[in-house]
């Protein structure tokens, strides 16, 4: 039975203590987050200075706060003041609390007394007790960002838990450069109370949430951790980055296999064992995640790759073949008729399907479409895309514009990107497989209409084809994990 | 806690269902003569107890003894300065270009942990190893397998074939259930030979905890 930490992800109404007019000051600055990120539930200062912050009154203490109208409190409060806040807000109607405060079993032997207290005195009131020592807790569908740090996260299907706060952010971060947005996100801290597992469980039955993102570092009770993730990834993607993996090495032992027994090798085949999706650092953590929350779970991994023209359809495949979960598919014939009477001969007639410059306006649509369509083909990588984009900008910026049939030209340029991305994505969507877009234009040039189309329909533009492979790997491997384990 | 002998660990391994070289102890060199007519020749010899251990460092294993006189010779070389108590083993040979090892391991934070690994004897320098945490299923076992690096090295191999997937998920599955004895603190089949495609046990090292031996 999983925690109940609704109270923690949509309370009706927040409390922060710790609220004093120093911008500076963590209990100011979740105040301010939590005022300017659209939340719509009552919001109450406590501080120890009366008047107002931000034009709101600061009340003197919880027990001013209204019978409840406010779950969850917000601890910027120093380790003395908060068993008796505690207290006092659990007998207002607070059901959860975030401590933000530091000071507890990270700051040594009397803080990890305090912190014991903190757990026992949550466990005595019935209420949830994240941290201490933690960033926050943002949640999109409710506008909550009740974090000491920046951002707030573009809404999406991504839940984020971590055992350090600035991978948090790390990851928010890329939500908002991306477009792939967060639904719930958590900084452990100290997880006196409640662990990383407690915010899987919670997350698989979020119907907000889509997939878990989570950093790990270290893992009190490994098995524990391990008999409760294997069943929340049979109901829900979890994409793991773990730190320390260097750490640790070699053990003496009596035995070969003791002394073959790294900490990380044991890690990675409990991962696998488990379902886990481990991806090796925190951009590509975030490709996978961002991957999950937007793509349909592939049937198998027969992988076509598409390209307009150039190298990219070359190494693509080089990178697909390379992979042992993927296989590039050899190119059906039927396909190959079908391209045939769309472009000149010259195509590539094999799979990467490479259309050498000899598509006309209709044609990238039309061969995307029949080849997602095709029932031998599971995934199609498009490459080769936002060209015509990219001229139009140069075009569009230059001197001659719009005369000399410029201002048509790059319209018509712009039209087609937005074409391109709208067709990706109504082929991926009517016959359910995934279609992924890369292109460098992703980063090099944001504004570009066929990256802002992609990240419109919802999707990742892949900065690159390498990195469109690598998460695409994530996905058929799980994908593969499930389908052998109903 | 220790490592018990070769014997005593044979039987440990086939009492879980695991495959193991035909083989049979012996105290004298006519009796290893005898066990390797049993047999079949070729067979190997080693010097066989508790406290016998890196027998192929210290020199303790006679291999590929084709007659009778070898094996008497070997026998009585072998036993000659061992240390009381120790006996003989005589194991009929296992022909196959491929070694893997599998062991048993109990790691503190996740509990037994069955290994697989290329490269049998030379499996540390090789270092390509796969784990899962025991017990553990056929499928998570046939995972095990697919993980390893050198997939070419279990594909058909000069004149073998392909290593059995199912007989070697099997032999996983099972090593994993040994750690259903709290005693059993260990366990190390290296190398096991891939004869034929099936992967027997060819030794066996258990490390028991103390007081269980």
């Amino acid at each position: 039975m999983a925690l109940d930490l609704r109270p923690l992800f949509e309370p009706k109404g927040v409390v922060i203590t710790g609220v004093s007019a120093h911008p500076g000051k963590f209990g100011f600055v979740a105040f301010h987050n939590i005022l300017a990120c659209g939340y719509t539930g009552p919001v109450f200062a406590v501080g120890r200075e009366e008047g107002t912050v931000l034009d709101r009154p600061v009340l003197a203490s919880v027990d001013a706060v209204p019978d409840g109208a406010a779950e969850l409190l917000v601890l910027c409060t120093p380790v003395a003041a908060n068993t008796e806040i505690v207290r006092s807000a659990a007998a207002r109607g607070v059901r959860a609390v975030f401590c933000a405060a530091g000071g507890y079993s990270e700051a040594g032997p009397d803080g990890a007394e305090a912190e014991n207290q903190l757990v026992a005195l949550a466990d005595e009131l019935g209420i949830v007790l994240a941290g201490p020592n933690g960033q926050g807790v943002v949640s999109t569908p409710v506008g909550l960002c009740a974090q000491i740090v920046a951002p707030f996260p573009t809404a999406g299907r991504i839940a984020v838990v971590s055992q350090s706060g600035n991978f948090v952010s790390s990851f928010l971060n890329y939500a908002n450069q991306t477009g792939v947005g967060i639904s719930r996100a958590v900084s452990a801290g100290n997880a006196a109370a409640i662990g990383v597992a407690d915010y899987l469980e919670w997350f698989a039955d979020d119907p907000e949430t889509e997939v878990a993102l989570c950093y790990l570092e270290g893992l009190a009770d490994g098995r524990g951790f391990f008999e409760r993730v294997r069943e929340v990834t049979r109901r829900m993607p979890v994409v793991v980055v773990k730190g320390g993996t260097t750490v640790g090495g070699q053990r003496a032992a009596a035995s070969h296999t003791g002394s073959l027994a790294n900490d990380d090798q044991i890690f990675d085949g409990m991962a696998r064992q488990a379902g886990l999706i481990r991806a090796a650092n925190i951009e590509s953590a975030f490709e996978a995640a961002a991957t999950f929350a937007t793509q349909p779970l592939p049937a198998g991994n027969r992988i076509v790759v598409l390209s307009t023209a150039g190298g990219w359809g070359v190494v693509t495949a080089d990178a697909v073949t390379a992979h042992r979960d993927l296989d590039l598919t050899p190119l059906p014939t039927d396909l190959m008729a079908t391209i045939d009477e769309l472009v000149p001969p010259r195509w590539s007639r094999n799979n990467p399907v490479d259309l050498a410059g000899g598509e006309t306006r209709d044609t990238i649509p039309a061969v995307l479409e029949a080849t997602v369509a095709h029932p031998a083909v599971d995934v199609v990588i498009q490459l080769g895309l936002g060209i015509q984009g990219n001229t139009a900008a140069l075009t569009r910026g230059g001197p001659f514009h719009p005369d000399h049939g410029l201002g048509r030209i790059v319209d018509f340029h712009e039209h087609q990107e937005r074409r391109y991305a709208e067709a990706a994505d109504s082929a991926s969507r009517s016959h359910d497989k995934p279609v992924l877009v890369a292109s460098e234009l992703a980063v090099a040039r944001p504004d570009n209409p066929l990256v802002q189309a992609v990240r419109e329909s919802g999707r990742l533009c892949y900065p690159s084809a390498d990195r469109a492979v690598v998460a695409l790997g994530h996905l058929v491997r799980y994908a593969d994990w499930r389908r052998r384990r109903p | 806690m220790g490592t018990v002998s070769e014997a005593r660990s044979r039987q440990l391994v086939e009492a879980a269902g695991i495959s193991v070289s035909p083989w049979a102890s012996a105290d004298d060199p006519d009796r290893a003569v005898e066990a390797a007519q049993g047999l079949g020749f070729p067979v190997a010899v080693k010097l066989n107890g508790d406290t016998v251990t890196h027998k192929t460092e210290g020199g303790l294993v006679r291999l590929g003894l084709a007659s009778p006189d070898q094996v008497a010779e070997a026998a009585a070389e072998l036993l000659t300065g061992a240390s009381e108590g120790a006996n003989l083993l005589v194991t009929q040979m296992v022909a196959g270009h491929r070694e893997l090892i599998v062991g048993l391991v109990r790691d503190e934070g996740f509990g037994p942990c069955v290994m697989l690994g290329l490269g049998g004897v030379l499996a540390e320098a090789v270092a390509d190893v796969a784990f899962r945490l025991a017990p553990l299923g056929v499928v998570d076992a046939l995972d095990m397998i697919d993980d390893l690096g050198a997939q070419a090295l279990l594909g058909p191999l000069r004149g073998e074939p392909a290593l059995d997937r199912k007989a070697t998920a099997d032999l996983l599955v099972a090593i994993g259930t040994m750690a259903d004895d709290p005693a059993v603190v260990a366990v190390d089949l290296n190398p096991v030979v891939v004869a034929d495609g099936r992967p027997v046990a060819v030794d066996a090292l258990v490390e028991l905890s103390d007081g269980a031996q």
